[in-house]
């Protein structure tokens, strides 16, 4: 049952082969075996899991089933759930089991789908690399017992790890400035980064607010469109989720790609990339024109100017987001306060890794007194130049596509000493961010051994033909099933 | 040496909204601490503001109460520090696009004279909570109850020039949101609270002083308390020929005493930034118009209309229609009472001193406009005397009794208005009293006369078992008298 995708697993419980409470165990008690080698999960849920897969039979036999009734799945610890820990990756959460759950969190919890467990995830969403999570390092299951372990990209490398290991078949991400493309590409998974304001973001744990944006983690394009299905749509407790119908996303999978107009950045294809990597992205868009789509350059002048813009705005905003953990209301608080300033020092001292420290500094400086109008304003018009250039390449062609990252997964410890190469790992990513727009990362070869992404980038509220091009190139490719060994 | 004093005030207005700024939380005064706080006032993680329309649109009817521009894209941003009673780490306001953009109050002055005082602008933002410092041994408590709370912040220009003029303005806003229903008005918990910006600068000179801002005033006699004590302060400094420091400063009112809060140097870098949770608010033209619709009468008109219609002067008609709901109360009276001079006095006097005593507002008069309205029928139609009226409105304030026909029969506060019986009266007292009947026909001055005339008016009071009528005992008295 392991290997089945959201789709098969779906029609298994429909046809009544398996339980929701067999399924439910089968995976859990996978999980339980596997993830030692991964550190995928940051909690396991399983009573409660084993509960809603309890109800998800009784819903079932109720006649109310969806696609998702009984269907396990885990959660990016990013997204607060219910009566379940949430810890977002750091001390600060360590003991933080929310009142309510997000948006998405009841979204799935509607649709009868069972929650196994919280994902890990680099702390609060910062970084590349899944290793400056509090609860230890996940591990990519690609390159294991060849040479160093490799890290699984982040900062959804916990829910990029657990579906590409085959211990769920989908999991949800976030993805502020890569992070669910990065990690999707590096573990050979299919992932998709929403139009900002498509999924909501309440309950959500907020990095950069203006950037944020959930989306869905699965092997399949098909999968990651019945994500999108319960995962879209307007949420009034969001002020910034767009009300705008939301379409059946599996419906248009298979419209024919003939004729397909497809731009390819020259900045995305420039001397960061690997040749290796170029050769498999390369192939990867030499299928698209079998199936009948046409090829031509365009360019995206200001695309160099993402990183700077994207780490002046991020930080700034994270800045002001992570005030709220001070030690007063909930999460962690430093041991034996001697007054207030002491309590809020130690409590965030202590309460943070440096990696967010680092950002909070960084923000707090950008926004300061005689340093906004240099920084953080200038970064706002770049984040406008950025956004026209893409609205100025889609009135050429239907989408672009690049690699997503300029090389496979790295080693473990390879770049935690030096913060500007770890930033680097999203150069093909950050721009789409700031620009608002969708882009999805198809797993489309290897290189030593290691998945390659193809990055499909989308004009605003493009989903659908996005996975409709995923899908197809699926069809007639096999790169996304792939199984780690 | 001559000063001139400069004075420009930012005032904070609660909104009178059912819910929070941005939250679906009760703005309700007085619940136990943290009941009424969700968790989107407590910042929980993940949670996320949403605008409460009912803000925007009073924030809409103050500009067009104010003659103020309307912000028609208002852009929220965070102020960011941390203290404990602000649960976020940042407080979100408004900073370069306010909702409520320059504008003016005119304000009445003592002299008779009108002064216009131009407001720079408003801007929404939420309340913080309080932090409560008794009785946690050591520790501080944390009431959340207020964080969110919708309020306008008032800025105006440097236009006062004095501590009356400071409060007459201050009195103008309260009359105003509360006439506009926008505001609760209830000083006493916290709806209106006083930031007071002064400066001295010499006797006609251009150049304006440094200013000081005494912050967190919360009643109009603190305020001239307070105002009077910083203009003191300065000039003593002033004269000694020392410098004025920029800084925020705390006023204790109950000991007249300030102290410095921190200077400019010490001032938080707020690193306000637009707040990326909240999209910028347009304001069109159906939601002005539907706010204009719903404007009610405004002091201003309130006042023309009561000299015009009641034929009020200008004093007691000013006072009468400063508040919506004494207004409303003097109205309800005079509807009741035909004679709205008398019912002018007897709401200025007796019932407002009364409510003073008491510490009520009118929302908690025990007596109603049509009662009071009874009351005055009946002394305008000499039906109780003044002294007896007094006796009827304790009554009728203490609820013994509602009707003011029945206490007027109770009590048997009715005069003797019988002409025919008060003259018996008369005779007898005056047959009883020779001695100074004689002394008082042989006096020719006749302000003596006058004094000597009440010495006959207490036996007639007492002979009339204090019903009898005394401008008629007056009449009769002069008459037999022979002038």
């Amino acid at each position: 049952m392991h290997n089945k995708s959201v789709a098969e697993l779906s029609r298994e419980l429909e046809s009544g082969n398996v339980s929701s409470v067999e399924l439910a165990q089968q995976f859990l008690d996978r999980v339980k075996r596997e993830d030692e080698k991964y550190n995928s999960f940051i909690t396991v849920s399983e009573e409660q899991a084993l509960a809603e897969a309890k109800a998800a039979d009784e819903m079932r036999a109720a006649g109310k089933a969806t696609p998702w009734t009984g269907v396990p799945f885990a959660h990016k610890d990013i997204f607060c759930t219910n009566g379940v820990r949430t810890t977002c990756g750091s001390k600060m959460l360590e003991n933080f089991v929310p009142p309510y759950d997000a948006t998405v969190t009841a979204n799935f919890r509607a649709a009868g789908a069972v929650c196994l467990g919280k994902t890990n995830m680099d702390e609060f969403a910062m970084g590349s690399s899944s290793e400056s999570s509090y609860y230890g390092a996940t591990t990519n299951p690609w390159g294991l017992g060849a040479g160093d372990k490799r890290v699984p990209g982040g900062s959804s490398g916990g829910s990029a790890a657990a579906v590409a290991a085959r211990l769920v078949p989908a999991a949800t991400g976030t993805d502020t400035g890569g992070s669910i493309r990065q990690p999707a590409a590096l573990c050979g998974i299919t992932g998709l980064k929403p139009t900002y304001g498509r999924v909501s973001r309440y309950g959500m744990i907020a990095f950069a607010s203006s950037l944020d944006q959930g989306g869905p983690m699965a092997r399949t394009a098909e999968d990651a469109a019945l994500m999108m299905n319960v995962m879209a749509g307007h949420d009034p407790k969001d002020s910034t989720c767009i009300d705008r119908a939301v379409p059946d996303y599996t419906a248009t999978l298979n419209e024919p790609l003939k004729g397909l107009k497809i731009g390819l950045p020259k900045e995305y294809f420039s001397d960061q990339l690997s040749p290796a990597m170029e050769e498999q992205v390369r192939n990867a868009i030499r299928e698209y024109e079998k199936l009948g789509a046409t090829v031509k350059e365009v360019s995206l002048p200001n695309a160099k100017l993402a990183i700077a813009a994207y780490y002046v705005i991020a930080p700034a905003e994270a800045s002001a987001n992570l005030s709220r953990f001070d030690g007063v209301r909930y999460g962690y608080r430093c041991e034996d306060p001697k007054d207030l300033m002491d309590m809020y020092t130690r409590t965030r001292a202590e309460g943070f890794g440096s990696e967010v420290k680092r950002r909070i500094l960084v923000g707090t400086y950008a926004l300061s007194h005689g340093y906004y109008d240099a920084y953080y304003l200038q970064a706002q018009k770049v984040r406008r130049l950025i956004q026209q250039d893409f609205l100025n390449a889609f009135k050429d062609v239907d989408v672009l596509m690049s690699p997503v990252t300029p090389s496979p997964a790295f080693a473990q410890g390879e770049k935690t000493t030096d913060p500007v190469a770890m930033y680097l790992e999203d150069v093909f990513t950050i721009a789409i961010n700031l620009a608002g727009i969708p882009a999805m990362s198809v797993p489309a070869g290897f290189v030593d051994g290691l998945p390659v992404g193809l990055q499909i980038i989308g004009d605003h509220f493009s989903e659908a033909r996005l996975l409709n091009a995923a899908h197809q190139f699926q069809q007639v490719t096999d790169w996304h099933q792939r199984e780690p060994k | 040496m001559q000063w001139d004093i400069v004075i420009g005030l930012e005032i904070h207005v609660q909104l009178a909204t059912r819910t929070k700024i941005f939250s679906g939380s009760s703005t309700a005064y007085g619940a136990e601490p943290n009941t009424q706080a969700n968790a989107v006032d407590l910042a929980m993680p993940g949670m996320l503001p949403v605008p409460n329309e009912n803000a925007f649109r009073y924030a809409v009817m103050f500009s067009l109460a104010t003659n103020a521009e309307i912000g028609r894209r208002s852009v929220f941003e965070r102020k960011n520090y941390f203290y404990p009673d602000l649960p976020k780490g940042y407080q979100t306001t408004q900073l370069a696009e306010p909702i409520v953009g320059p504008g003016h109050i005119d304000i009445d002055l003592a002299d008779g004279s009108s002064k216009r005082v131009r407001i720079h602008h408003a801007h929404l933002e939420e309340d913080a909570g309080k932090s409560l410092h008794e009785d946690y041994h050591g520790m501080s408590g944390i009431d959340l109850n207020r964080a969110g709370t919708p309020l306008v912040e008032v800025v105006t220009e440097p236009d006062m020039n004095s501590a009356e003029e400071a409060v007459a303005f201050a009195k103008k806003l309260h009359s105003l949101v509360t006439s506009l229903g926008i505001c609760d008005g209830d000083m006493s918990q916290g709806s209106m609270r006083f930031d007071v910006n002064i400066s001295l600068k010499p006797k006609g000179s251009d150049e304006l002083g440094t200013r000081t801002e005494t912050k967190n005033l919360n009643s109009f006699r603190f305020m001239e308390q307070a105002i009077h004590h910083e203009v003191e302060r300065q000039m003593d400094i002033l004269e000694d020929g020392g410098r004025i420091v920029q800084e925020t400063r705390l006023y204790n009112g109950d000991r007249d005493e300030s102290r410095s809060m921190r200077t400019k140097e010490e001032a938080n870098d707020y690193r306000y930034f637009p707040c990326p949770d909240l999209l910028p608010v347009e304001i069109d033209d159906a939601f002005i118009e539907e706010a204009r619709a719903s404007l009610p009468e405004l002091p201003d008109e309130r006042k023309a209309r009561f000299k015009d219609q009641y034929g009020l002067n200008d004093y007691d008609a000013g006072v009468l229609s400063g508040e919506a709901k004494l207004a409303a109360f003097f109205e309800e009276t005079v509807q009741h009472g035909k004679d709205a001079k008398l019912a002018a006095n007897w709401i200025q006097g007796e019932f407002s001193a009364r409510l003073n005593a008491e510490e009520k507002s009118v929302a908690d008069s025990p007596i109603s406009g049509a009662q009071l309205g009874a009351l005055v029928v009946r002394i305008a139609d000499n039906t109780v005397s003044s002294a007896g009226a007094k006796k009827v409105f304790e009554a009728l304030w203490t609820g013994e009794n509602e009707d003011v026909d029945a206490i007027i029969d109770e009590k048997g506060l009715k005069q003797v208005s019988d002409t025919g019986a008060l003259e018996a009266m008369v005779d007898e007292v005056l047959a009883s009293m020779p001695e100074q009947v004689e002394q008082y026909q042989n006096e020719d001055n006749p302000k003596k006369r006058k004094k000597m005339l009440g010495g006959f008016m207490g036996p007639l009071m007492k002979a009339s078992k204090g019903q009898g009528n005394p401008k008629l005992f007056n009449e009769i008295l002069v008459r037999k008298l022979g002038g």
